[in-house]
């Protein structure tokens, strides 16, 4: 629960602008993002679809697709390095071997044609160089670690052969295979079954601690965030809105886009007669309001919040909120 | 509130698909349950647990193998075309994603119509009906001329519902029908869906992977797996009666929306993953997972036998 100090941060966003330029207008993605994510901690973060989370780590990749897309400010630091002023070279080092990524749909991720062992090889032999006698042993490893029954056999299968838990499981062992600083999983285990889910959290987990890899797990659901998250930032409509440990975030979220989202959560075990809700809808990316994206569904909101956009301001130590009016002292 | 007698009478429904090579493939197996008016069923299971063919075998929109269902008292199996035509006046469905399931050049106005239309329904004021159910589901007489592609994915959710409303139906099945929606959407979408049928009088078969969405809505709960029913009971037997291995496992691997007790809880979670329910061996269907099993869950498929009022579990060791 203590902040981490901030010569262990791996990972610094700061102001981070991610625009889409379109025959309609600009789609402000991500709108002034800023994050830090420390050396083997699991950050969660939060939003709704749209909201700029997975362009958030397209961007940390250099893999917004351009045209349309372009990161038009802002910094982010990896080990001491900007990342934005990487060649194209340069950046293909980082990827897949200190920073990699998972993605919510290992089947389109996975190449269809080549045998789910020849693809974890690939990573050892780009970035390490090995030639095809070593790769094989790494390979049935890797598989191993991510308790993949049977790893020989099934390094020989292609990911159709493979359900959709395994799969999942193979882009784990390619993520991790080169014991990368920073792991991003973007909604990795929403395409799963519930059961199959509880595994896989549970792996990541498990591998992310024994490696000392830290991970930015994006997710819209908040259960899965309080198994797995120390610390949380939630966003909305491109920004940061609340930021917190995971256990105050919970006990007193004081965003009340957080509190109406914690709120609107059907529990098991709990008897309700109606859901709270958050009203309206999400804003248009190309319209968004000048002040607060959020004033329009917020019943908190008054006259300042639809002409100034509130910064994210401190409430306690490691508790930051963007709103002029948060709410205090009130659980969920 | 609550008529005792049932809308919906599900007798021993089987659904096999005969695959290439003589295989089968058992999506439903020996189904029974029974919806009261005015209630609503939940149906929770994990993909191919095969709650979706039943719900699509109670619309009558697949046949059963054998079995069958009773709507009113009325066997819909016996029903040839232009009978069933009429039932199916008095069933709808909403299905899980509002993007496939509303024609793209249709626009709104014409797809709520479209159903009043083929049922020949409220002659000379479908209009007036149309923009009164728009409204009703929180969208205005202006979204007539409109067209899907402009609508979020929450409003088209809406729509669904009103179209399926368009014929006053007095069923519904909802496939997955908050699945695809964000969080902030879903708790808006699921109150409608009480506030309507709590209105309306109206009976529901809520079909969902989560079980908090579904014991939120439901009066009574059935978890399936690979075809069977495992559990069956009021919802709140969920809150800490529940018997079978698999209920519990299934409650445990659901993540809280709760710090303290996530990463609190001792780390359980259920080995493998659902079994293929093509030719599946006699016996349990669970039991290649089942943290309980002994070797009689091997030979013997265990009955789905009641342990307390209403509440049933196919389970030897909790008999």
């Amino acid at each position: 629960m203590t902040q981490l100090p901030a010569d262990s941060e791996i990972l610094k966003i700061s102001e981070l602008q991610t625009f889409f330029f379109t025959r309609e207008g600009i789609i402000k993605a991500v709108d002034g993002l800023d994050l830090a994510v420390g050396q083997g901690e699991i950050l969660g973060l939060v939003g709704e679809s749209g909201c700029g989370k997975s362009v958030t780590a397209l961007s940390i990749l250099r893999l917004v697709s351009s045209p349309p897309g372009q990161v038009v400010g802002g910094r982010i630091e990896f080990m001491g390095r900007n990342l934005l002023e990487l060649g194209p070279q340069e950046m293909r080092k980082v990827r897949g071997a200190q920073i990699s990524m998972i993605f919510q749909d290992p089947l389109t991720a996975l190449n269809p044609v080549k045998t789910v062992g020849f693809q974890i090889a690939e990573v050892f032999r780009f970035h390490r160089g090995m030639n095809r006698a070593k790769r094989l042993p790494e390979v049935i490893r890797m598989l191993g670690a991510t308790e993949i029954p049977a790893p020989e056999e099934r390094a020989k299968q292609y990911p159709h052969e493979l359900s959709g838990g395994l799969r999942q499981r193979v882009m784990i062992a390619m993520a991790l295979a080169c014991e990368p600083s920073l792991l991003i999983a973007d909604e990795p285990t929403t395409a799963l079954d519930v059961t199959v889910q509880a595994q896989v959290l549970k792996l990541i987990k498990r591998l992310c601690r024994e490696r000392q890899t830290a991970v930015i797990l994006i997710t819209h659901d908040m259960g899965v965030i309080a198994n797995m998250c120390r610390r949380v930032a939630v966003m909305y409509a491109g920004r940061v809105v609340e930021h917190a440990d995971v256990f105050t975030l919970f006990a007193s979220p004081a965003h009340p886009y957080t509190n109406g989202l914690l709120g609107s959560l059907p529990r098991v075990g709990l008897k309700q007669r109606r859901l709270h809700c958050i009203e309206g809808l999400p804003p248009r990316l190309d319209r968004l309001p000048p002040g607060c994206a959020f004033a329009p569904r917020c019943a908190r909101a008054a006259e300042s919040c639809r002409h100034d956009l509130p910064p994210l301001t401190s409430l306690s130590a490691g508790h930051q909120v963007r709103c002029h009016f948060p709410v205090i002292g009130a659980g969920a | 509130m609550i008529n005792s007698r049932a809308l919906v009478e599900v007798n021993d429904l089987t659904k096999h698909f005969r695959l290439s090579r003589g295989k089968v493939l058992k999506a439903v197996d020996g189904v029974n349950f029974r919806i009261h008016r005015g209630a609503v069923f939940g149906l929770v299971g994990e993909s191919g647990s095969g709650k979706t063919t039943i719900g699509r075998l109670l619309l009558g929109l697949l046949q059963p193998t054998s079995g069958g269902v009773c709507f009113d008292g009325t066997d819909l199996t016996a029903l040839n075309d232009s009978r069933m035509r009429k039932f199916r006046r008095r069933m709808q469905i909403v299905f899980q994603d509002p993007y496939s399931s509303l024609d793209p050049r249709m626009t709104i106005g014409n797809a709520l119509l479209a159903p009043m239309k083929i049922q020949n329904l409220n002659r000379g004021r479908q209009r007036e009906r149309a923009i009164d159910l728009l409204e009703r589901v929180g969208l205005s007489a202006a979204d007539m001329e409109r067209y899907p592609h402009e609508f979020s994915g929450g409003q088209r959710q809406r729509i669904g519902i009103a179209r399926a409303l368009a014929v006053d139906p007095e069923f519904i099945v909802a496939d997955e029908p908050v699945s695809a929606l964000d969080v902030s959407i879903r708790s808006q979408v699921l109150n409608l869906f009480k506030e309507l049928q709590e209105e309306l009088h109206l009976t529901y078969l809520f079909i969902s992977h989560d079980l908090s969405v579904v014991q939120f809505i439901s009066d009574q709960v059935a978890i399936v797996y690979m075809g069977k029913i495992v559990e069956t009971g009021p919802a709140d037997i969920f809150y800490r009666s529940h018997r079978h291995p698999y209920t519990r496992s299934l409650l445990a691997a659901i993540p809280q929306p709760d710090p303290n007790l996530e990463q609190n809880k001792p780390e359980f979670s259920l080995e493998g993953e659902i079994a293929s329910p093509i030719n599946p061996p006699p016996g349990c269907r669970f039991f290649s997972r089942c943290p309980l099993r002994v070797d009689a869950c091997r030979l013997e498929t265990p009955p789905l036998t009641e342990i307390a009022a209403g509440h049933r579990v196919a389970c030897f060791r909790v008999h």
